[in-house]
């Protein structure tokens, strides 16, 4: 994970659930670069294809609430997307999304003055978000989620811990 | 200051005398659940290359969304999962005679008082009906479970809720949970744990407080508990499930919540939540007419007997609409049987109702009974959320089983005080 993360943003609203991420009709799908065929899917058709490598989402509140499936963060994560930030997550997609790699960032300042595909800058190191209408702070992640992030997700975490013989 | 119920589980389990809100505890899970997306786990655990899982006996895996399947990639799926299930020696596989996960680990008795299960689905919530610690996670942290037998869980707040008086008839525990949501809206529970309380929920049967604690998670919640009592008690011994009593926990009198909730059962009518947010919850007497092509009774919400014989009971000797489909899917094969038994489902079909076999079915628009664009349906599932049914220009609102079967007959959503 880069200290900062500079990047085009995606804007959407309160309460973005997976099934507008990742319909359930797309589950028994198991390639990542199909996953990310449909990202978006229920927002609208073909969305994926409007998503460039590097973008920023930037959400309202309770951002991917519903189901525990994990295909709405691979998705995400196959198109190269480079960070969220929301006003909140819920607690599986959180959980889900650092799981996968996706830098992640609970920001409850008035983020929803950030604007559709404006370039942001993220540092993690001073915790601040520069965009045009102002700069935001956000507070760090417990150690914890930063080491899983840090190793590139969970699949990554664990082998190292296995390997270290933890 | 003393403890509340998650506080207590998660503490033991992380071998801790106390534990607070926001800390991070290291624990390992009674039982650890899977369905369908075990395909998935299985893929992230081979990565890892260990020969072994971390306990053949704590793995749960029953499959349910997508059963018997649809495609040939869903039945690569099961395929995989099968032989995996065979190499490991997985001792609880429910294939796909059996039903709905959550309804199958309350059956078959992996959901016990004090004890913590993990599933991945976010519906795991369910099982907090009889006192268990039981919450959602994605694949790839159980395939880390799978690995080591570990996982991290944050220590949640806690909002109490008590709930006092009778419900008026036609009024159910769907009902009640909808109009929670409504009022403490889709992120109101996020990260918590829930407790129930009050006369209300001490006079409910098991499977009402399954429909509470599973649909808890449409608020956000972690888990969502309710002490384990004579009803619970009576629950595990008529069905022949062991237990340990000497495991349960119950909140200390000084326990700490962070949010409290009183609620008037007998003031409440029957709810509707409308589409496309589980908040967005109505008096079915402030409902404007509204026609449903489908009507859906099942899911882990509301697919137990109780939900069949109320629907049963109103759908006998009457026809459902000629403009209506009546689609039933069972929650498990024990429901099936039962309600077999009873003579429910042989009333459901002479009155018009398609009835499936045991699974998730349309509930998350991965299976049979699809929506069309522009169709409306009734259904007592959990989640309304745009294009949750099959089309993304389709609507789904949520309400009980008297409902659903009420609204059959009508064409329309009905206010089930009517036919009760």
């Amino acid at each position: 994970m880069e200290n900062i993360i500079k990047g085009r943003v995606l804007k959407f609203g309160d309460n973005i659930d997976t099934d507008i991420i990742y319909p359930g009709g797309y589950l028994k799908e198991r390639d990542p670069k199909k996953m990310a065929e449909y990202a978006f899917e229920g927002h609208e058709k073909g969305f994926s294809k409007k998503i460039q490598p590097g973008d920023i989402i930037v959400a309202g509140k309770n951002f991917g609430c519903g189901s525990s499936r994990e295909q709405a963060a691979t998705c995400l994560k196959a198109l190269g997307i480079a960070a969220i930030v929301a006003k909140s997550f819920s607690r599986i997609y959180f959980r889900n999304a650092i799981n996968q790699g996706i830098a992640i960032i609970t920001c409850a300042e008035e983020i929803e003055k950030i604007e559709n595909h404006e370039n942001i800058e993220i540092n993690f190191e001073t915790g601040k978000i520069k965009a045009k209408a102002g700069v935001y702070g956000f507070p760090p992640l417990p150690e914890h989620m930063l080491s899983i992030l840090k190793d590139g997700g969970l699949i990554e975490h664990i082998k190292k811990e296995l390997s270290a013989g933890k | 200051m003393g403890m509340t119920m998650a506080e207590k589980i998660l503490a033991g389990k992380a071998g801790l005398d106390k534990v607070v809100p926001g800390q991070i505890v290291t624990v390992e899970p009674d039982f650890a659940m899977s369905h369908d997306n075990a395909g998935l786990v299985i893929k992230q655990f081979k990565q890892f290359g260990l020969p072994n899982v971390w306990a053949k006996d704590k793995i749960v895996i029953p499959l349910d969304h997508r059963t018997p399947a649809e495609s040939v990639e869903s039945a690569n799926i099961h395929k995989e999962i099968r032989e995996f299930v065979k190499a490991q020696n997985i001792t609880h596989f429910y294939d796909i005679i059996e039903g709905i996960c959550h309804q199958v680990m309350v059956e078959k008795g992996h959901a016990r008082p004090g004890e913590l299960v993990v599933g991945t689905d976010s519906h795991t919530t369910t099982y907090g009906a009889v006192g268990c610690l039981s919450t959602g996670i994605g694949a790839t942290e159980m395939a880390a479970i799978w690995a080591t037998g570990k996982i991290w869980l944050r220590v949640p707040e806690t909002l109490k809720i008590t709930v006092k008086g009778k419900f008026k008839k036609g009024v159910y525990a769907k009902d009640l949970i909808l109009h929670i949501i409504g009022r403490l809206t889709v992120e109101g529970a996020n990260y918590k744990s829930v407790e129930f309380y009050g006369d209300t929920i001490e006079r409910m049967s098991v499977s009402e407080r399954m429909t509470l604690s599973n649909l808890s998670m449409e608020m956000g919640a972690k888990c969502a508990l309710i002490p384990f009592d004579s009803v619970s008690e009576d629950y595990f011994k008529a069905s022949g499930l062991p237990f340990d009593k000497s495991k349960a926990v119950y909140s200390d009198p000084d326990a700490s919540y962070e949010q409290t909730l009183d609620i008037d059962a007998s003031a409440l009518e029957p709810q509707v939540a409308c589409p496309h947010n589980v908040d967005n919850v109505k008096n079915i007497s402030a409902m404007p007419e509204t026609i449903v092509h489908q009507a859906l009774l099942g899911s882990c919400t509301n697919g137990r007997l109780d939900d069949i014989e109320i629907a049963a009971s109103i759908l006998k000797g009457k026809k459902v609409s000629k403009n209506v489909r009546l689609l039933v899917f069972p929650a498990s094969r024990t429901v099936l049987l039962q309600a077999i038994e009873k003579g429910y489902i042989t009333e459901l079909i002479q009155a018009g109702a398609v009835v499936m076999n045991p699974g998730c079915g349309p509930c998350l628009g991965a299976h049979a009974g699809l929506l069309a664009d522009g169709e409306r349906v009734i259904s007592s599932s959990n989640r309304n959320f745009k294009g949750r049914m099959g089309s993304a220009a389709a609507e789904v609102y949520l309400g009980s089983p008297a409902m659903v079967a009420a609204s059959a007959i009508t064409g329309k959503i009905t206010d089930p005080r009517e036919f009760v």
